[in-house]
């Protein structure tokens, strides 16, 4: 059997929630896979994540460089394949770091590339089963994947369990990163900067996806909104459609939030914008498609075109008061 | 500068409602609207405005049949002098990689100084960009949202990460991007402007004229195959309200009320 690694994401020291999922991603393909860690970075935040990991996997490498403070994707590519057998099957989140280094690096290594994996159900020889979604969770697939000659693997955060024992004690083994130049460079992060409402700290959202159709159509989510008491979220396409700023928008790409009443308005409910509500919510979802992935995510659930039903819930709100 | 852009046609996911068909061997593809990939056409809008900056030519070039010849015609009525159309029996049931290593062959017939892609498509694995990149031994970053072209040597670059934040990176000319939504607001193309470039002629080359074997593209060598579509069933699901709308609105009120929903 090819021998597996997790790719540890971490940050300000302490490691990513996915560094305890990968683990068990793993053990999903092979129960009694050996996995190994791999951190890079360097200095003392790098040294107290390889110890942390360490708790739950039976081997860390540590591989640390100047270069490597900040995980420029090109830079670690590098360094990774510095470093790994040639049959490595490596899993990393699907994130927007894995998403930058995963593609590349299995063409270096020759090895078969599978991104997003949602779940895994079992191997044939050397084939793995992986499901994955696709169409914004309209549908599911199964998918084969060769991994003879090592695979690279991106898994979707949060679906599965983290290890909590922690009972690995395992031991962490210095790797030298080798020769790491690029020709990308990493020059700074910029902070989204925060908007006149707050929606992180709002306890009752109204949120509006492409199912508004358009910028015109917002007008009916603000005076719901305002019928309510309620502040205005949305999903990823109104923004890029520029109708509501960055600051409004929910998601793995936007912002996190944790009311206690989430209304999802012509949102289909893909896993990135769902990974931005946290703390379990009141959900309720307004769409004309039956089929939206959200009425299976949602508490309660209308099969209702937004357009229409939207003012009448408003009309009905403020008559009652 | 010259660019190219790698671009997919897709089903449109604002116009169609994605079904699996009856033996569950596909998507229900009768009667399905197909546009242009979303993210690839936000590449090329960028593409366009790069070059109405600094000069030279944009490329369009897909991996497709007949049919996608509409997709190249769309993006050239938007702006794109060329288009190109990488189609061959042999390619069918690639993978990514085998899609990447045509789309690496067709660049090598070229001499471009910018490659971009879409980040992601609806029914993909965000991975052709990274892949070419590789490939190419170029130097790649992936969910740009945004790119200073003032040097000509090199870019600054703006990608997308968690929570809204940019990270800003230098990366030298040539490179490989992939272009994440709401970089830009992609301009409206009538019907006027695709009937312009109606008639241009679009070359399409077949996996001779590219020098690619059966060893790399196709589905033999295929790491990745596709068994089965399904539907999922991602929880309980949501209890659904029913009844008149009036019905409807007045048992949403009640229980919004109940869950602290109106104040």
């Amino acid at each position: 059997m090819a021998q597996f690694f997790a790719y540890i994401v971490h940050k300000k020291g302490a490691a990513d929630d996915s560094a305890y999922e990968l683990i068990n991603a793993a053990k999903k393909i092979d129960s009694s896979a050996a996995v190994t860690a791999i951190v890079t970075g360097s200095g003392g935040d790098l040294d107290k994540v390889a110890d942390e990991v360490a708790a739950a996997y039976p081997e860390v490498w540590k591989i640390s460089n100047d270069a490597l403070a900040y995980p420029n994707a090109e830079v670690v590519r590098k360094a990774l394949l510095n470093n790994l057998p040639s049959d490595a099957v490596i899993l990393m989140p699907h994130d927007t770091f894995g998403m930058d280094l995963a593609p590349g690096l299995s063409i270096k290594l020759d090895a078969a590339f599978i991104s997003d994996v949602a779940d895994f159900e079992g191997v044939d020889g050397t084939d793995i089963k992986v499901i994955r979604q696709e169409f914004s969770g309209q549908v599911s697939t199964h998918v084969k994947v060769d991994m003879a000659g090592g695979a690279v693997i991106t898994v979707r955060p949060g679906v599965f369990q983290p290890d909590e024992s922690k009972s690995a004690g395992g031991a962490v083994t210095d790797k030298d990163a080798g020769d790491v130049s690029a020709k990308r460079k990493y020059l700074e992060v910029l902070v989204a900067e925060v908007g006149d409402v707050d929606i992180t700290k709002s306890e009752v959202l109204v949120s509006v996806g492409r199912g508004i159709e358009d910028q015109d159509n917002l007008e009916i989510i603000h005076e719901l909104a305002e019928a309510m008491g309620a502040d205005v979220a949305c999903s990823r396409p109104i923004v890029d459609a520029k109708w509501l700023e960055k600051s409004r928008q929910v998601g793995t790409s936007g912002l996190t939030v944790k009311p206690k009443v989430y209304l999802a308005l012509g949102i289909s409910g893909s896993f990135q914008h769902m990974g931005g509500i946290k703390g379990n919510p009141f959900i309720v979802a307004i769409n004309k498609n039956p089929k939206a992935p959200i009425f299976q995510l949602a508490d309660v659930g209308i099969e209702e075109d937004i357009l229409e039903f939207i003012p009448e819930l408003t009309e009905a709100i403020n008559e009652a008061k | 500068m010259e660019i190219l852009v790698c671009v997919k046609r897709v089903p449109d996911t604002s116009e169609n409602e994605i079904e699996v068909n009856s033996d569950g061997t596909d998507i229900e593809r009768d009667d399905l609207v197909y546009s242009v990939n979303e993210w690839d056409n936000y590449a090329v809008e960028e593409a366009i405005q790069i070059k109405d900056k600094v000069g030279g030519s944009v490329t369009v070039v897909t991996v497709g049949d007949e049919e996608s010849e509409e997709v190249l015609r769309r993006e050239m009525a938007m702006g794109a002098d060329n288009g190109i159309l990488l189609e061959d029996d042999a390619f069918e049931g690639s993978d990514g990689k085998g899609i990447a290593a045509i789309l690496k062959a067709a660049v090598e017939k070229g001499n471009y100084d910018l490659i971009l892609t879409g980040a992601q498509a609806d029914d993909g694995a965000a991975q052709i960009g990274g892949m070419l990149a590789a490939m190419l031994d170029l130097p790649y970053a992936s969910l740009v949202n945004f790119i200073d072209v003032s040097d000509n040597k090199k870019l600054k670059v703006g990608r997308e990460i968690e929570g809204g934040n940019q990270e800003m990176n230098e990366i030298e000319l040539p490179c490989v991007l992939s272009i994440q939504t709401g970089i830009n607001e992609p301009r409206y193309v009538g019907i006027r402007g695709i009937r312009k470039v109606a008639s241009v002629e679009i070359p399409t080359h077949g996996a001779s004229d590219l020098g690619l074997g059966a060893d790399s593209v196709g589905a033999g060598a295929a790491k990745v195959k596709r068994l089965d579509y399904f539907v999922p069933e991602l929880g309980e699901g949501a209890e659904m309200l029913e009844g008149s709308t009036e019905e409807k609105v007045a048992k949403l009120i009640e229980l919004l009320k109940a869950k602290g929903g109106i104040k």
